[in-house]
């Protein structure tokens, strides 16, 4: 009885009594959720347009911030850190179409992703030989992001808000509407959506798929930098921050592999969603369910639905 | 070889082509297009008349498959080495079996992928795209439509209007009469007759529907088991006993139906 309590009454009592908490809780979830959305939508890039499931795309994320402050480390301002950091993703996305994707291109998907496993490895080795494999503080000062917290006073207490939570959120948001542009009034971008769609009839028209390749996961990688920027600005830059980017897979699985308003919505579900259990419910089974929640309410939606929320809509008039 | 001496714009020299480096499809086909010709591939099912195309497109490589002997000249020079997007710039562009309009984006997105290759400015490009709408009014009706939604004769029409966008000098054109009816049918084989004329593009098309293909067309070739067992001129071969018999059902039955079963769409093969 006081269990059923636990779960289903006092965590709204609690809300509706502390509504400050709850504003605090939910501020949380929205900015974990902008970066978990960010995550999936470089995994999205690939897999639409090279129907790869890109494995590495966890420790892309590592590898670009690690690259920056590895950078800034040498000696080298952050500014030109940053920008070099964007020409290594750009070499990385070339590297990946001219040694990995051409050479493997009409393998079996699982040959492919196999081989993202591999380029996951070689990724965490380079950084390690060439940055060193202890955690590193991310140079957020140094890049004029903003330090420091916002205190409101709301709701009959308080509510305080990381200035570089906001930033990222602001960030996440400019970048997800620059490339929703870029996909939907470009040449290059109409391409791409051709490519996904039906690569066959992209080819037979003169789109070249090892340009688009090389785009999509150049793209990928800029997602990866500035996710890596952002999460590491809120802990350390390290391997483990890969872990994190693996949370990508149950948005993946709520989002569904396509969709690019699916990664956003469903990053912003496990956000919210991993918040408010931690916080409300944790306490019940004695803490920690943050890091396990969002796969066990991707497993639940997996039975209902599962192409996902925004599995793109199949065409079918035969 | 021509009989007016010029060059042939499209010449295809004993080719042989395999799939999955074992399958032997084409056993030696040769052919040739002439300047602003209209020329048919003609053949039942699994004859080799897709992979001829391919072969010339080189689409054939993302189907694993590859040509391994002979020889194919696009305007003197060869090609058989290059990939699709050397080649549309080049001029030479394939409509696909079952169109392969992309079916998330509108028509008229659809027409400006055609363009992909072209760097002569977007007012060049607009101005096409008046142009394709000029032959197909249809299409500019449903310019904003998805293609995925629109029907098959006008997925016919966006598919040709869509190669007509790199302004090419040859489009290959993979059975245009696929499951669609026979008036519809003589309106797209019409239009490809005034784009021959007028805009000077020269086709070569795949045809299961003998009977269309032999009016428009002014040559043809009979693909038998990737060989070619017959070619002439297309009143020659309409008079033909063999053809009538074999590819015109003159002789009574109901040969021609089989083309129906046929898969309608091809699923995407991706990578696979
Ligand atoms: N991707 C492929 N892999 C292996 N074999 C193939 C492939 N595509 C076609 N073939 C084989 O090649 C042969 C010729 O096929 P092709 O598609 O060229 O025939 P077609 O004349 O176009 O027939 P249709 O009228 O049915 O379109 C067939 O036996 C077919 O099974
Ligand atoms: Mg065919």
């Amino acid at each position: 009885m006081e269990l059923l309590y636990g779960i289903f009454v006092d965590p709204f009592v609690q809300m509706w009594e502390f509504p400050d908490l709850l504003v605090q809780v939910l501020w949380e979830g929205f900015v974990s959720g902008t970066l978990y959305a960010l995550i999936a939508l470089g995994f999205v890039l690939i897999f639409k347009a090279s129907g790869v499931f890109n494995f590495a795309q966890g420790i892309m994320v590592v590898f670009g911030a690690l690259s920056l402050v590895g950078l800034y480390a040498f000696g080298v301002p952050a500014y030109l850190a940053l920008i070099l950091s964007i020409a290594i993703m750009g070499v990385l996305a070339y590297s990946v179409e001219r040694v990995v994707l051409r050479p493997l291109v009409n393998q079996e998907p699982i040959i492919l992703f196999m081989a993202t496993i591999g380029l996951n490895y070689f990724l965490i080795g380079l950084g390690e030989m060439i940055f060193g494999g202890e955690p590193k503080t991310m140079i957020t000062e140094e890049l004029g992001l903003p330090k420091g917290a916002w205190d409101f006073e709301m709701l009959g207490g308080f509510v305080s808000i990381q200035r570089i939570d906001a930033a990222a959120a602001i960030i996440a948001g400019i970048l997800v509407g620059g490339l929703a542009i870029f996909f939907n009034k470009t040449r290059i971008g109409r391409a791409l959506r051709a490519v996904a769609d039906d690569h066959q009839a992209a080819l037979s028209v003169g789109i070249s798929l090892n340009q688009i390749w090389r785009i999509v996961w150049f793209a990928a990688g800029i997602v990866a930098l500035a996710t890596g920027i952002m999460w590491g600005a809120r802990s350390d830059v390290s391997f483990a921050l890969s872990i994190v980017a693996l949370k990508a897979l149950p948005v993946l699985i709520l989002g569904g592999f396509t969709s690019i308003p699916g990664a956003i919505i469903g990053g912003l579900i496990i956000g919210f969603s991993e918040k408010l259990a931690e916080f409300y419910w944790g306490p019940l089974v004695g803490g920690s369910i943050e890091s396990w929640f969002p796969y066990f309410l991707a497993l639940i939606f997996l039975w209902f639905r599962p192409q996902g929320l925004f599995g793109e809509k199949i065409i079918d008039r035969v | 070889m021509s009989d007016n001496g010029q060059t042939p714009v499209l010449r295809i020299n004993n080719i042989e082509a395999i799939y999955d480096h074992v399958i032997l499809v084409l056993k030696g086909v040769s052919l040739e297009v002439p300047e602003k010709g209209i020329v048919a591939i003609l053949g039942a099912n699994g004859a080799g008349k897709t992979t001829t195309l391919k072969a010339i497109s080189n689409l054939l490589h993302a189907e694993r498959g590859e040509v391994t002997k002979g020889s194919i000249e696009f305007k003197g020079e060869r090609i058989e080495k290059l990939n699709p997007n050397e080649l549309v710039r080049r001029g030479c562009i394939q409509v696909m079996e079952g169109r392969h309009c992309i079916e998330h984006l509108t028509v008229e997105e659809n027409l400006l992928t055609g363009a992909f290759t072209r760097k002569d400015g977007r007012g060049a490009i607009s101005a096409d795209i008046e142009l394709v709408y000029t032959y197909f009014p249809r299409l500019k009706e449903r310019r904003t439509s998805l293609a995925g939604y629109i029907s098959g004769g006008e997925q016919q029409m966006c598919a040709i209007g869509r190669a007509l966008m790199s302004r090419p000098d040859m489009i290959l054109l993979d059975e245009p009469s696929m499951g669609l009816a026979p008036q519809l049918v003589e309106e797209i084989f019409e239009i490809v007759k005034r784009l021959n004329e007028q805009e000077e593009v020269s086709f070569l098309l795949a045809e299961q529907n003998t009977n269309v293909a032999l009016k428009y067309a002014k040559y043809g070739y009979i693909l038998e088991n990737g060989r070619v067992v017959m070619d002439g001129d297309a009143a020659a071969l309409r008079e033909n006993e063999d053809v009538k018999e074999f590819y015109l059902g003159i002789a009574g039955d109901n040969r021609k139906s089989f083309k129906e079963v046929k898969h309608y769409k091809r699923r995407k093969r991706w990578l696979a």
